[in-house]
């Protein structure tokens, strides 16, 4: 069965198309990436699919209710964590994860034993009762995400759920929801913009640019996509002869030339990288520098959604955005 | 649709907020606590047209202030819900599968009561500096009288915050609309005294009846009648507890 079936679903805001025509399905128990760009449109699939606006066409179904009959039965079988801070931050976590419970109706002896469960879950038990205001931002997450749990959603969305996290944080709460797509069997839809955490958690990845999906597959799937792992070469001497030579080879599956730098798409790369020092060798001709790259989902991101980023924070970007230009410029 | 459970938690949440911020019961108090000491000891002996001799100014004036009180609590809680939406709670209560009705009445009677909390305070405070309370079941219809006045003007908060999006808006839009409202209804002087167009204008005001019915309950002088006073009170709180349940519903979340 399908958590979430999603038909031409689109939203527009005035003139401008926030989310166009986007189809996808996910299955019971999937892990399942929106990976894109800021303002790629994510957000805007996941209120419509958390029923907070309306889309202007298109159908959805999630966990077996459609989305423009039944918002309510919906309401009762998700849970989200936003992107931006949702918690009541004048109240404790316990009073605040109580809040939501007897919002969802869940009955007294019920209430306590599902807030326990879920302070454990994500390891807040002992900070429950100290005031939301003094907690930190990763503290703040959990919380989310363990009030995100406490109604037992067949189907949990999360938008951005490491945003603005340090290194540690960020891997804690990746296991936490590992953890809880492994013991609860709940699907997972997340949004983010960090490539490792789509590659690390997701099953299945959808890339979204401009409020469209571009590519959908398994990360793996993704990477093979750019068809081999890349070695950048520097070339002293006559780089043609050379280019022309690495073409022959059947483990060569491309070369980009680009004056006196190649970069030579290759398979096997454990095997074949000597091969290369070895025709270059024959041919007299000079590396002066070499470089290799396995493939990341990084790569697969800029294949396909071309070399604007549309970042505005985040200096991890800049520096790639840097790096590229240099590469340009040589 | 209306959920009990969600009412009740959506009342306890404020109440918990209330009792935990001293300074907001405080800086709420304060006011209406200056104006009951200077302006009622001030003019404590001055004698104005319109008020019987038995009536002394101070006794006029108390049920004003606990209108003024109920008027500025009641008229503010619409505040935190611009809290809410600008600390993204709004959205979290949204999404749950709450009804919208259950949603707003949560948000009513928690104000509600602490507007009613704030009132009694002051009633309190004005028995130590001299107010004579009157019996108990008058004492019990003042509470209903007071309920149904902060009921009208939360509701003018509530459907204020679905419009207006952030602090300064809704404190300066809110401060526009409540001190005409105070001024004119006849809390701190005889309407009577008013210029007869000025007067005209203080028909229209809300509160006007809501101090009246206080004043007939609390200290047996009344302009108009209690009768008419309360089913215009009651007649105009169901009608916005409808009209913010409207606008409620066509606010958008996010």
């Amino acid at each position: 069965m399908s958590a979430i079936i999603v038909k031409e679903l689109t939203k527009k805001f005035g003139e401008f198309t926030a989310v166009d025509s986007v189809s996808f399905s996910i299955e019971t128990g999937e892990l399942f990436g929106l990976l894109g760009p800021n303002g790629a449109g994510k957000t805007t699939i996941i209120n419509m699919l958390t029923t907070l606006i309306i889309p202007t066409a298109g159908d959805a179904e999630i966990a077996g209710y459609d989305l423009r009959r039944d918002p309510a039965r919906i309401r009762n079988n998700i849970g989200i964590i936003f992107q931006d801070p949702s918690l009541d931050i004048g109240l404790t976590g316990r009073e605040n994860l109580e809040f939501h419970a007897m919002m969802y109706s869940i009955g007294s002896d019920e209430r306590k034993k599902r807030i326990r469960e879920v302070l454990d879950v994500v390891g807040l038990a002992d900070k429950a009762d100290i005031l939301v205001e003094n907690y930190s931002g990763g503290m703040k997450r959990r919380l989310e995400i363990a009030r995100g749990l406490i109604h037992y959603p067949k189907v949990l969305f999360l938008d951005e759920p490491t945003l603005g996290l340090d290194a540690q944080t960020r891997r804690s709460i990746w296991e936490h929801i590992r953890k809880l797509n492994r013991d609860y069997g709940t699907s997972v839809v997340l949004t983010t913009h960090y490539m490792e955490e789509a590659d690390y958690l997701c099953d299945r990845i959808a890339i979204i640019d401009h409020g469209k999906i571009i590519a959908l597959d398994t990360p793996s799937g993704l990477k093979s996509r750019l068809r081999g792992d890349c070695v950048s070469l520097e070339i002293e001497g006559e780089a043609d002869i050379f280019s022309a030579a690495l073409g022959e080879k059947d483990w060569v599956k491309e070369v980009v030339q680009n004056g006196k730098m190649l970069d030579v798409i290759i398979s096997d790369y454990e095997k074949n990288i000597p091969d290369i020092f070895q025709t270059a060798g024959v041919l007299g001709i000079g590396i002066s520098s070499i470089n290799f790259n396995k493939p990341s989902l990084e790569d697969v991101f800029l294949r396909l959604t071309g070399s604007t980023i549309r970042e505005q924070e985040g200096s991890r970007k800049s520096v790639r955005r840097e790096r590229m230009r240099r590469r340009m410029l040589r | 649709m209306i959920q009990g459970r969600v009412v009740y938690v959506l009342w306890r949440r404020e109440m918990i907020k209330y009792f935990r911020a001293r300074s907001r019961i405080a800086g709420a108090i304060g006011m209406p606590a200056f104006m009951l000491v200077f302006q009622g000891m001030g003019f404590r002996r001055v004698e104005f047209p319109g008020l019987p001799a038995s009536i002394g100014y101070f006794q006029y004036l108390v049920p004003g202030i606990i209108g003024m009180t109920l008027l500025f609590t009641a008229a503010y809680a619409g505040m935190s819900v611009i809290m809410d939406k600008q600390f993204g709670f709004l959205k979290e209560v949204m999404v749950t599968p709450a009804s919208r009705t259950s949603i707003v009445l949560g948000m009513i009677s928690g104000s509600a009561t602490t507007s009613l909390i704030q009132a009694l305070i002051i009633m309190m405070m004005s028995v130590l500096l001299g107010f004579r309370l009157p019996f108990i079941p008058a004492i019990l219809s003042s509470i209903v009288i007071m309920v149904l006045i902060s009921m009208i003007f939360i509701n003018i908060g509530l459907i204020l915050s679905s419009v207006l999006k952030d602090f300064h808006g809704f404190s300066t839009v809110i401060n526009f609309i409540a001190f005409p409202l105070f001024l004119l209804s006849g809390a701190l002087f005889p309407v009577s005294n008013l210029p007869a167009s000025i007067r005209a204008l203080s028909y229209f005001d809300p509160l006007t009846y809501g101090v009246d019915a206080l004043r007939g309950v609390l200290i047996g002088h009344c302009e108009f009648s209690i009768a008419l006073d309360i089913s215009i009170l009651l007649t105009l709180s169901v009608m916005m507890v409808f009209a913010s349940g409207y606008f409620f519903r066509r606010a958008e979340a996010i």
